[in-house]
């Protein structure tokens, strides 16, 4: 989606630029974080529950070719028009064909992160449809032309001044005016207006139920109705992964998505849709993209658990300190970073590197993936497809001949240390990362080698 | 009890005086502590670059220098959990197995196998615990703040026995330092970023000493600490354990 000719480092080094800034998106993240940990506290069972949504999810995807097609005998029976997308150019044309064959050339849109994953804006904009989204953070980076950086915060990279000055300058704001409620109060009145005239309306999918054929979609602004109930044609994109097998599962997810969110017990709408009215149609199309690919990557098919929650994304240091758009992905993040490599290795290779494996997102994600171990996994399959660096490649090969003798270890160990003691300049110059902004260790008499020779090598097993 | 004492590569050539401080500890408890020489690395710091396949030869090594003991005990926990998860060997799989099985970090070895319930140790500083990742959630050396199950913490039992150590609470008590390997120079910015920061909430609460079981992501901070020219301090656990 964005053109990559940076990668994850080079974008972070960007936004590391104004420390202030990462001061401020580090600290307004860990605070979701805490809120999550106040929620999700309160519930003795938390990891009862995890464990319960994990499993249902290893059900989902041990049996997904049955529970998708039960969906749709449901759905159809329901009177709702079920659409399959092998991938994005499928899912995005299916769209524009409903929207043409109806007249249609202005849609409202709520939350959906798998149209930003197909691009699905600018293909229906490139094709003469007007779209307009809904939820306040998405209509907030439309305005501001670009993508969401979070996928339930979607602005949660920009500033409230800066959202006045954007308000301002579409919306005819007053300069200098970022006061939040006054803000929200203009976009809703300008999204009413939106909602009253737009003849169709699309939305996500949370969660789409086999044993009914229904499914739900969660928003805290209740946008997804608006646009749903006033339109004649909803349209409903959804991954093949959402399904859930029966309607009481929705106790298990619904409870688990909002609390690892953003620490809210449900969210403030979780709307149920069955059936189209009477004059209007339903049509959801499922969408595979790349995800039965991933169903066949016995290391990675968990991944497909992921209920879109960014609890790893509140988690996780290196995003926190990064933003959002330094992953050059549609979803961000941990989770960003184990899916995205399966859709384009090579144009995704940087993700996986970009964390420390501290493994805290693996301990906040509600499905428990197993999300570090995965970026672990897919440095190697990376480096095996020859996506890594040649510099990386020839570096880790002489690094690699050294740690495997004992006896070039021994003298590299030394030349090193008389180099950094007596040549520092050697390493301390601003080609080395390292001396950047740090130190470097200060350079003992003896290695422990050395002095245990010297001082303990009695009748030791040495050779 | 025969313990084969490993001292990661970076340990050895940097700061053999935490290894010194393990080996003296050890033997102080009364426990046989041999130091195979050949001993070179773990081969993490490939296999985290993905480069995994390229670590047979550090496998092997390290399988020929270690088979012979009962128990094998490292001052680092991130270089335990490699050898813990990693460790394979084609030529003799039992023996790697055997390897994976008895592997200790320094801590735990002195929780859960010696069992130690008092040390005389004295310390008279005000203590920030950093919880390192590794250590803390993969070996789980630690209760991790994400998780909603009983706290507990090996460090700070071992910690709480020293005379005099004051431990310091931190508003994040276990967020990573950002060393994280080769990622500490390939993700530079963020990084130091995330050093910074980590440093800056010990300094914030009084803290004197940082220590930690595992010495790179004290050497990550020390770092940046000698950077600012800031007077606090790192030091590896094993140090303030062995201390008089």
């Amino acid at each position: 989606m964005i053109a990559p000719d940076k990668d994850h480092a080079a974008l972070a080094n960007e936004f590391n630029k104004d420390e202030q800034r990462v001061d401020w998106h580090d600290e307004t993240l860990w605070w979701v974080r805490q809120k999550r940990d106040n929620a999700v506290k309160k519930l003795p069972e938390w990891e009862e529950l995890r464990e319960a949504g994990s499993q249902i999810k290893n059900n989902v995807l041990g049996n997904l070719n049955y529970y998708l097609q039960q969906f749709e005998t449901n759905a159809k029976a329901n009177g709702v028009h079920v659409h399959w997308a092998l991938d994005a150019k499928e899912h995005n044309e299916i769209v524009l064909d409903l929207l043409l064959s109806k007249g249609i050339n202005k849609i409202v849109k709520s939350k959906s992160m798998l149209t930003e994953e197909c691009n699905l804006n600018d293909y229906l904009l490139d094709n003469g449809v007007n779209v307009i989204d809904s939820d306040l953070g998405e209509f907030i980076v439309q305005l501001a032309n670009e993508h969401p950086s979070h996928i339930v915060l979607p602005c949660i990279h920009k500033k409230k001044e800066e959202i006045g000055e954007l308000f301002h300058q579409h919306l005819g704001t007053p300069s200098g005016n970022s006061d939040p409620i006054f803000l929200t109060e203009t976009a809703r009145q300008h999204l009413r207006e939106t909602f009253l005239a737009r003849k169709a309306a699309l939305t996500g999918v949370n969660f789409a139920v086999a044993e009914t054929g229904e499914f739900v979609v969660c928003t805290n602004e209740g946008n997804a109705d608006m646009g749903a109930h006033l339109a004649d044609i909803h349209i409903a994109s959804m991954g093949i992964e959402k399904i859930i097998p029966e309607r009481k599962h929705l106790g298990v997810f619904l409870r688990l998505l909002t609390r690892s969110a953003t620490g809210q017990p449900i969210t403030t709408y979780s709307s149920h849709f069955k059936k189209p009215r009477s004059g209007a149609s339903i049509h959801i199309i499922i969408v595979d993209n790349g995800r039965s690919k991933q169903l066949g990557r016995e290391d990675f098919r968990n991944s497909l658990k992921c209920i879109r929650c960014g609890a790893c994304m509140n988690t996780c240091p290196v995003y926190r300190r990064s933003g959002g758009h330094s992953y050059h992905s549609a979803i961000a993040g941990p989770i960003g970073s184990i899916l995205a490599p399966n859709l384009d290795m090579e144009k995704h290779a940087d993700l996986p590197f970009a964390s420390t494996l501290c493994g805290s997102c693996t301990n906040v994600c509600p499905v428990k993936i197993d999300i570090h171990d995965q970026l672990y996994k897919w440095r190697q399959v990376i480096v095996k497809n020859g996506h890594a660096p040649l510099a990386k490649n020839a570096a880790l090969s002489v690094m690699t001949k050294i740690l495997s003798s004992p006896v070039l270890y021994k003298v590299a160990g030394k030349l090193g240390r008389l180099t950094m003691k007596w040549v520092p300049l050697v390493v301390n110059n601003r080609f080395n990362p390292w001396y950047k902004q740090r130190e470097l260790p200060e350079v003992p008499k003896n290695s422990f080698g050395e002095w245990y020779k010297k001082n303990r090598n009695h009748e030791s097993k040495d050779k | 009890m025969k313990v084969g004492l490993f001292v990661p590569c970076y340990v050895d050539q940097f700061y053999p005086g935490a290894a010194i401080a393990t080996l003296q500890l050890l033997e102080k408890l009364g426990v046989d502590v041999q130091y195979p020489s050949r001993q070179t690395c773990c081969g993490q710091p490939m296999a985290n670059s993905g480069f995994e396949h390229l670590t047979n030869g550090c496998n092997e090594l390290f399988i020929e220098n270690f088979s012979g003991c009962d128990y094998i005990v490292c001052p680092s926990g991130s270089c335990v959990l490699h050898i813990k998860h990693h460790l394979h060997s084609e030529k003799n799989e039992v023996k790697a197995a055997g390897i994976r099985s008895k592997v200790y970090e320094l801590v735990e070895f002195l929780t859960d196998v010696l069992k130690i319930t008092n040390l005389e140790a004295k310390f008279p500083y005000k203590v920030g615990l950093h919880q390192s990742c590794h250590g803390q959630r993969g070996l789980h050396l630690s209760q991790m703040t994400e998780l909603m199950a009983p706290a507990f913490s090996k460090p700070r039992y071992l910690l709480d026995m020293v005379s005099g150590l004051e431990i310091m609470p931190l508003d994040r008590p276990d967020e990573c330092c950002g060393f994280g390997g080769t990622f500490c120079v390939a993700e530079e910015a963020v990084s130091v970023k995330m050093g910074k920061d980590r440093v800056a909430d010990h300094i914030k609460n009084g803290v004197e000493y940082i220590t930690a079981a595992d010495l790179s992501c004290l050497m990550h901070m020390e770092g940046i600490l000698r950077r600012q020219g800031s007077p606090l301090k790192v030091i590896h656990i094993a140090e303030i354990l062995n201390g008089e």
